[in-house]
């Protein structure tokens, strides 16, 4: 159960594990991570969202590899790893190669204080969602070596807007995010989970548990679209001014570890957002009466079931969402952070603080 | 883990703090350096890291990499001819340079072993560091915080002023 003493368990044990002075335990608990990344971003990422795509605009999306598509993904990364690996003879041949790597090392580091499920963490740091919200900054440098190494004026371009979003967007979502640190008092992922686990469900979560939270909630959701530069705040890849951004002139696999950069950082604010207001691991369904549903849908593996798919809900609303809304422009973009995101959140801030003090 | 796994684990980090840092010294291009730095960034937020200092490292993280060396790459993407412009590596005076170094490396290890018993250092910290540090902040060290507050935002008023709309030059 939630509170119970055992408690990252499973992480525990492998991390325990070593042969000779090789800590292979701690190998294996980061390539988990790396391994769920990269099968989701095949399959729900890509072929989700082109599937999800199509269907909002009334297409059938891929449909010949496979029965209904379903091995079009397959094909694709079978057609990146053949091609040639381009460097452009203008590019900083050093910067457009280290880019990609930065990219997806930074977009990486925050899994290791996901908590997939009670059982399972990386690292239960116990500054765990500010080591999550900081570590952002490692993606940032990623992306301006890749804009300036391509030595491309869209490249640069989409660098800069790319980075002065994230930058500013950095801070709405601090602030909301600690409005769901002070409801918790703690900084630790784990415990942050822990404090929303109860025979109740979805009653104990913080988005249900402060007449406020929905503000916080609201405005971290909105500035985590536009620091994984998904739509509508998608200007640093604007196809219709900017060919593609900061990525204008990859190929290859090169192409693939961005693309797979992307699908993680935008897994990875899902979940931090389900781990801050919606209770991470633990289970939306309550005990009724003798009927103890919260209570058969809890544990390690139920918790991974949880978060995986209270994850995955927040993607479909971010692939929903690209299809719905038309695209900001940069100064809407930098007004909606400092003059309406940035005030509100403070506000929230202030009337979280004055609820948790008089609650 | 076993103590083998963590010095070696840590001299790797060592390793990459320092070599890197000696890139951003020895390199004649601004970009490189630039971006090397972020290499000395991480390598010395992991040392904090070892000394369990893990709010430390964090703030490293984000102080340094998210808020100057972005800000530091911004500039020197903005210069024109950046590329051009080999900078200026060369050892000129050699002589001072050394005693220099070795003044402030005598200095720094005298203050080290006199001030502060840091050597002895292992003393255990109950409960979370992030509390401890809240709780610092808002009780015995509430004036310098509040003065840092002040300082900061006498700073943003003063990129407000001079970065704002300039009515009279309009017209």
């Amino acid at each position: 159960m939630s509170s119970s003493p055992s408690l990252n368990t499973w992480s525990d044990a492998l991390s325990g594990f070593s042969i000779g002075w090789f800590p292979l335990g701690l190998v294996i608990v980061a390539v988990i991570p790396l391994v769920f990344i990269a099968l989701y971003a095949l399959t729900y990422g890509v072929y989700g969202e082109r599937k999800i795509s199509a269907f909002m605009q009334d297409r059938l999306g891929p449909m010949e590899v496979g029965f209904w598509g379903i091995l079009q993904t397959l094909a694709d990364i079978l057609k990146l790893l053949q091609k040639e690996d381009i460097v452009p003879t203008a590019a900083d041949k050093f910067l457009f190669v280290i880019g990609p790597g930065i990219l997806f090392v930074g977009s990486f580091l925050a899994f290791a204080v996901l908590p997939f499920g009670p059982a399972f963490i990386g690292a239960d740091l116990n500054v765990g969602l500010f080591y999550a919200v900081g570590i952002v900054a490692i993606e940032v440098v990623g992306i301006l070596a890749a804009g300036w190494g391509s030595n491309n004026k869209w490249a640069l371009y989409g660098a800069v807007r790319s980075v002065a979003q994230i930058v500013s967007y950095e801070i709405p979502a601090s602030i909301a995010l600690l409005c769901a640190a002070m409801m918790a008092g703690t900084l630790s992922m784990q415990q942050i989970t822990v404090m929303q686990a109860g025979p109740n469900g979805f009653m104990h979560w913080f988005l249900f548990n402060n007449p406020i939270a929905w503000l916080p909630f609201l405005i971290y959701f909105i500035s985590s679209l536009a620091e994984t530069n998904r739509a509508p705040f998608d200007i640093p890849e604007a196809e219709s001014e900017l060919v593609a951004g900061y990525f204008t002139e990859y190929s290859g696999m090169k192409f693939a570890v961005i693309f797979l950069a992307e699908y993680g950082s935008m897994f990875m604010v899902s979940a931090i957002i389900s781990i801050a207001f919606l209770g991470g691991w633990t289970s939306p369904l309550p005990n009724i009466g003798g009927l103890e549903l919260n209570t058969m849908t809890s544990g390690p593996a139920w918790g991974a079931f949880w978060i995986i798919m209270k994850g995955f809900f927040f993607i479909f609303v971010q692939m929903w969402l690209r299809w719905t809304l038309p695209r900001l422009r940069v100064d809407q973009l930098m007004y909606l952070c400092w003059k309406v995101l940035t005030p509100f959140a403070l506000i929230s801030f202030v009337l979280t603080a004055v609820w948790e003090i008089y609650r | 883990m076993n103590q083998l796994t963590i010095a070696i684990i840590f001299y790797i980090f060592a390793a990459v703090t320092v070599l890197s840092a000696a890139f951003v010294v020895f390199s004649k291009n601004i970009i490189y350096s630039a971006f090397s730095l972020l290499f000395t960034f991480f390598g010395v937020a992991a040392l904090y890291v070892f000394l369990s200092a893990d709010f430390i490292a964090v703030t490293q993280v984000v102080v340094y990499v998210g808020g100057i060396l972005v800000l530091l790459l911004f500039g020197v993407m903005f210069t024109n001819t950046i590329m051009q412009t080999g900078l200026k590596a060369d050892v000129l005076h050699l002589v001072p340079g050394i005693l220099l170094t070795l003044a402030l490396i005598a200095g720094m290890l005298f203050t080290f072993y006199t001030t502060g018993n840091w050597m002895p250092g292992v003393m255990q910290l109950n409960g979370s560091v992030v509390e401890s540090i809240g709780l610092e902040t808002m009780s015995r060290y509430m004036l310098p915080f509040e003065m840092v507050s002040i300082v900061l935002l006498v700073a943003l008023l003063g990129a407000a002023y001079l970065a704002r709309y300039d009515k009279a030059q309009k017209k």
